[in-house]
């Protein structure tokens, strides 16, 4: 495999590592088992602090200025112990008030201001823009060394074939993928969580390995390097600490102590991803000693780098990879790029989906809600369209990132346009901190310095790269704006005592803190500003009561009712309503609402968006909230829940209906069986009154009439017990459908010959043949298989269907049929008579029991008991069919089948 | 002599009720469904129908019915004996003008009182 495909490969495998790690992570969340929740997972994700800048910059920054490397780790070092006073505090705010990021929470502590969002939003992506771009330069670089390219490439052209677009563009995806699952932002991404502390082992693995086989392998440990470095008059200086450099050492270790919690990717997975606060107790040793570990080998790498490129173009910030690569240490090569893929892919996605939050709630939203009605907003779909627009932005903020590094970043190194970004984060640190420990803090003082802040980064440290980059005349730098040298961005007011970075860093923060001071102390602190100064302040004294801690801090105005109602309701019927209120509690408009009013508004809106929404909105205004955009979002997407809820109501009630309605059915279907039974039991009884009635009227002639001839004795007991043996029939079927009714009849199977059964049948009817005169034609297949079947039964069956036949046939002329034969694999048997026939509505009645009884009075012919029932419960229980073909007066024809043994399926009775 | 029509579709129980009304002095007719009976009592004018209610072609309650409709019909004696035995049967057996009902079975002696009561 070639080179160029080895390192294709291995990139296209990690990040698709990194997917299966995410999703698994995600996977475990929703079951509940979060893989996150643990101090050591918090503090890797915490490490994603060491970007590119960290893993290639570093060392480029100590091979050129020496150790003032290590101000951008030891502010965080410094910072760590303070945590527990300073970023608990904002998590649990942040848990309190629902906020998602640095914007919102700015802009939530001085009185949920959109503009002040506005201005945050901007100078966290302003600031963090060229930052991701030099994660992507970075990229680029490495696989430029990698690949030995001699030049490498700057220019705009070759879009095409840029590798760095194609890993923005896998990046974007991943980001999409596990940045923006759910709407409501305030839930964790334990995936990309997940994702992250995995890259942050990985990189440190790499860099400690890169580190070792440099000190180790090519030197003899760092003794070996230090000494080499030393004899080099050019690498001592970079050891040594001159006066000049104490003013940047301190304000950088400064910046560097804010950016490690006001970066927002910082504020992503140190306060929004955070899952318990008590995570910091160890994240504070933790961290600080995984800066330790990845610092280690910086200066040996940069020194060795030094000596072995002596007198060669290479660019320091390349050392990490150059050197293993000069060794062809192609394993090791290959590693070391991978973790700073892994280093610059994990700075990339964390700071962009928090960007895209930030550009979402607190510039793109707002925007879009202003001059938009609620009613209008609820005919949207919210969900959708929030998670589409923070979809587009994570790809415009990865689009723009890249233009900046094709067009500006590509000239500058690693560390310079990083130190850049942390100078802007660092303007939020007034703000910030004064907001979480001075109450007086205003809005307006807020927004002055931050503005003030902003603008003298930009003038001071943006523009002149700008210059560089030969976007702007040379001439501005030298001699200042309009010629005011006073202005030269990079010794702002005559300040030369300071680097021009230094010089920025001092400006910028001191106007920036002056003015927020300033302005606070001579503005007046707004009524809700007030309340949020409090809660966040003290927020250790209110939460977790929050929000009922402030309750009632605000008298309700009426106005604000109405208008709260007008959003859901609209102007004319809000007026009705409320007009409506005043008549019914006999009251007039007064501009403080009463508990009536605003109880009678949560009723209002509890019909249009559901009790628990009504409520929240109602409190909003109760507790005077400004309403927050997610809350809002929440009331919404639930109010579509409703409809998606009511769908599913209507949708239960259309089955419940069609439920209701197979019961009745099943109802009227289990009435006619009851009645059926009702019919059978009179019918039974009916039936069985007959015999009675002769046999009792016969035995009191017999003893009342002692005048009696011996023929009448003789025929009246005759009769007598013929009645009998009828009772005694009539019970035996009785007993005999109740056995097959209830499944209790067993069959004595075995293997028959059909036409024997029909011959003996013939027979124990001959005699009753020649009494009714009735002539029979008998023509019986002679090949029959045998079936299986029980010979009682099937005897029973034949023998009914003769005397049927023969109680039915011509009462003159009676000629009655019977055949039997094989037809497609089942032995049929016919008996036909020549009668007046079963008519088409009956053939299926005459299969009931004492078919006619029902409910009629008048009888059809010759009673037809329960013979033909029985007889058609045997058939089936030998799988076999039993039915009637019948023409008016051709006669009837009685059809049986059984399977023949080759189909009959093994019978279990 | 007396006429008496009787009206069943058991044969048996024709022959009973043959034997105990001739013995008991009538003049009996026997009808085995109900067209035959209003063809025998538009004939013969019986003083005592005894109808049985299930029957062939034209059921007991019909052929009572016709009878009381008609002039020289109406006072003729109807008793329903039939195995129906529940009120509403009973009942609509009155209704359609019988003077007596009578349930099978039925014990021969008092059934005889009770025809040579009603004529």
């Amino acid at each position: 495999m070639t080179w160029p495909w080895l390192i294709l490969i291995s990139s296209v495998l990690y990040l698709t590592l990194l997917f299966g790690i995410a999703y698994m992570g995600e996977r475990q969340a929703r079951r509940g088992r979060s893989l996150v929740n643990n101090p050591y997972i918090y503090s890797l994700s915490l490490a994603v602090f060491c970007t590119a800048w960290t893993y290639y910059g570093s060392v480029g920054q100590a091979a050129q200025q020496g150790i003032p490397f290590l101000t951008t780790y030891l502010g965080p070092t410094l910072m760590a112990p303070l945590w527990w006073i300073v970023l608990r505090k904002i998590i649990r705010i942040c848990k309190v008030q629902r906020i998602t990021t640095l914007a919102d929470f700015i802009s939530a502590r001085y009185g949920n201001t959109i503009w002040l969002g506005v201005l945050v939003t901007t100078v966290c992506v302003l600031g963090i823009l060229p930052y991701i771009s030099i994660q992507l330069k970075a990229v680029a670089t490495s696989l430029d060394i990698l690949l030995e390219n001699p030049a490498p490439d700057k220019s705009v052209t070759g879009f095409a074939t840029d590798p760095a677009l194609f890993i923005t563009i896998a990046l974007a995806g991943f980001t999409i993928l596990f940045g923006t699952r759910r709407v409501d932002v305030t839930e964790r991404h334990e995936g990309m969580v997940t994702a992250i502390a995995f890259e942050s082992l990985f990189k440190l693995l790499a860099f400690l390995a890169v580190g070792a086989y440099i000190t180790f392998g090519i030197f003899n440990g760092f003794g070996d390097i230090f000494s080499q470095a030393s004899e080099l008059p050019s690498l001592r200086e970079l050891f040594t600490l001159d006066e000049s450099q104490y003013a940047d050492w301190f304000w950088l270790t400064l910046v560097a102590m804010f950016a490690i919690f006001l970066l927002p990717r910082q504020f992503q997975v140190a306060v929004k991803e955070n899952v318990d606060e008590n995570h910091l107790r160890r994240a504070i040793w933790l961290f600080p000693l995984y800066l330790i570990l990845i610092n280690l080998f910086v200066l040996p790498i940069a020194l060795g780098g030094n000596l072995l490129f002596q007198g060669q173009s290479v660019d320091a910030d390349t050392y990490v990879l150059a050197i293993p690569q000069f060794f062809s240490q192609n394993g090791l090569t290959l590693f070391t790029f991978l973790g700073g893929l892994s280093a610059a892919t994990s700075m990339i996605i964390v700071s962009t989906i928090a960007l895209s939050t930030m550009v979402n709630n607190n510039l793109l939203v707002p925007i879009w809600l202003s001059g938009k009605s609620l009613q209008e907003l609820k005919r949207k779909r919210i969900n959708r369209a929030l998670l589409n627009s923070r979809r587009l932005t994570i790809i415009g903020i990865l689009l723009f990132a890249y233009l900046y590094f094709k067009l500006v970043s590509g000239q500058f190194s690693l560390v310079s346009i990083g130190i850049v970004s942390f100078v802007a984060v660092a303007q939020l640190a007034p703000a910030t901190l004064g907001g979480l420990f001075w109450k007086r803090g205003t809005h307006a003082g807020a927004f002055s310095g931050l503005l003030v802040g902003f603008g003298v980064w930009f003038y001071t440290l943006i523009l002149p790269t700008i210059v560089q980059a030969e976007l702007l005349p040379a001439d501005f730098l030298e001699n200042g704006l309009f010629g005011i040298s006073a202005l030269r961005p990079q010794s702002l007011f005559g300040l030369t005592v300071f680097s021009p970075l230094s010089q920025a860093i001092f400006w910028s923060l001191l106007l920036n803190t002056g003015c927020y001071v300033g302005v606070s102390l001579c503005t007046r602190i707004g009524v809700s500003e007030r309340k949020q100064a409090e809660l966040f302040v003290d927020i250790f004294r209110y939460s977790p009561r929050t929000a009922s801690a402030l309750e009632g801090m605000k008298v309700v105005q009426a106005a604000d009712i109405q208008e709260l109602l007008t959003k859901f309701l609209g102007t004319r019927q809000t007026e009705a309503s409320l007009k409506t209120f005043y008549r019914q509690y006999q009251t007039s408009y007064q501009p403080k609402a009463d508990y009536r009013l605003v109880s009678y508004a949560e009723r209002l809106l509890a019909g249009v968006i559901g009790s628990a929404s009504a409520h929240v909105m109602v409190m909003s205004v109760v507790r005077k909230d400004d309403l927050r955009l997610e809350d809002l979002f929440q009331v919404l997407d639930e109010s579509q829940q409703l409809v998606y809820a009511n769908q599913k109501l209507k949708q239960k009630s259309e089955e419940l209906e069609q439920l209701s309605h197979q019961l009745k059915r099943a109802n009227e279907e289990l009435k006619k069986i009851d009645h059926l039974k009702d019919e059978f039991i009179s019918t039974v009884t009916h039936e069985m009154r007959t015999p009675i009635t002769s046999i009792r009227a016969f035995c009191e002639i017999l003893q009342d009439s002692p005048e009696l001839s011996d023929d009448e004795q003789e025929q009246f007991l005759t009769t007598i017990i013929k009645e009998t043996d009828r009772m005694e029939r009539l019970i035996n079927q009785v007993l005999d459908l109740e056995k097959f009714e209830s499944g209790k009849q067993k069959l004595n199977l075995q293997e028959v010959a059909m036409n024997d059964i029909i011959q003996d049948a013939l027979k124990s009817v001959s005699q009753l043949l020649k009494e009714r005169g009735v002539t029979i034609q008998v023509n019986l297949s002679a090949n029959l298989p045998p079936v299986q079947a029980d010979p009682d039964r099937l005897t029973q069956v034949i023998l009914n269907l003769i005397s049927n036949a023969i109680k039915f046939c011509d009462s003159d002329n009676g000629q009655v049929r019977i055949s039997s034969y094989l037809v497609d694999g089942v032995v049929k048997v016919n008996v036909l008579d020549n009668g007046k026939g079963v008519p088409a509505e009956s053939q299926e009645m005459i299969f009931e029991g004492f078919f006619q009884a029902h409910d009629q009075t008048t009888k059809k012919p010759i009673g037809s008991g329960l013979g033909l029932t029985i007889s058609r419960k045997i058939i089936e229980h030998h799988q076999g069919r039993l039915w009637v073909e019948s023409e008016p007066n051709q006669g009837a024809k009685f059809s049986f089948t059984l399977p023949a043994p080759r189909t009959a399926k093994k019978l279990t009775y | 002599m007396k006429k008496i029509l009787i009206v069943d579709d058991e044969p048996n129980i024709l022959l009973s009720l043959d034997f105990l009304m001739k013995k008991n002095g009538f003049e009996v007719f026997i009808a085995r469904d109900g067209e035959e009976a209003l063809d025998i009592a538009q004939r013969e004018k019986p003083t005592i129908v005894i109808l049985d209610i299930m029957m062939p072609k034209v059921d007991g309650y019909e052929v009572c019915q016709f009878l009381k409709s008609q002039a020289d019909l109406s006072h003729a004696r109807v008793i329903f004996l039939s195995a129906k035995s529940k009120d509403t049967d009973i009942q609509k057996g009155y209704d359609v003008g019988a003077d007596l009902y009578v349930t099978k079975p039925f014990s021969t002696r008092t059934l005889v009182k009770q025809v040579k009561e009603l004529a």
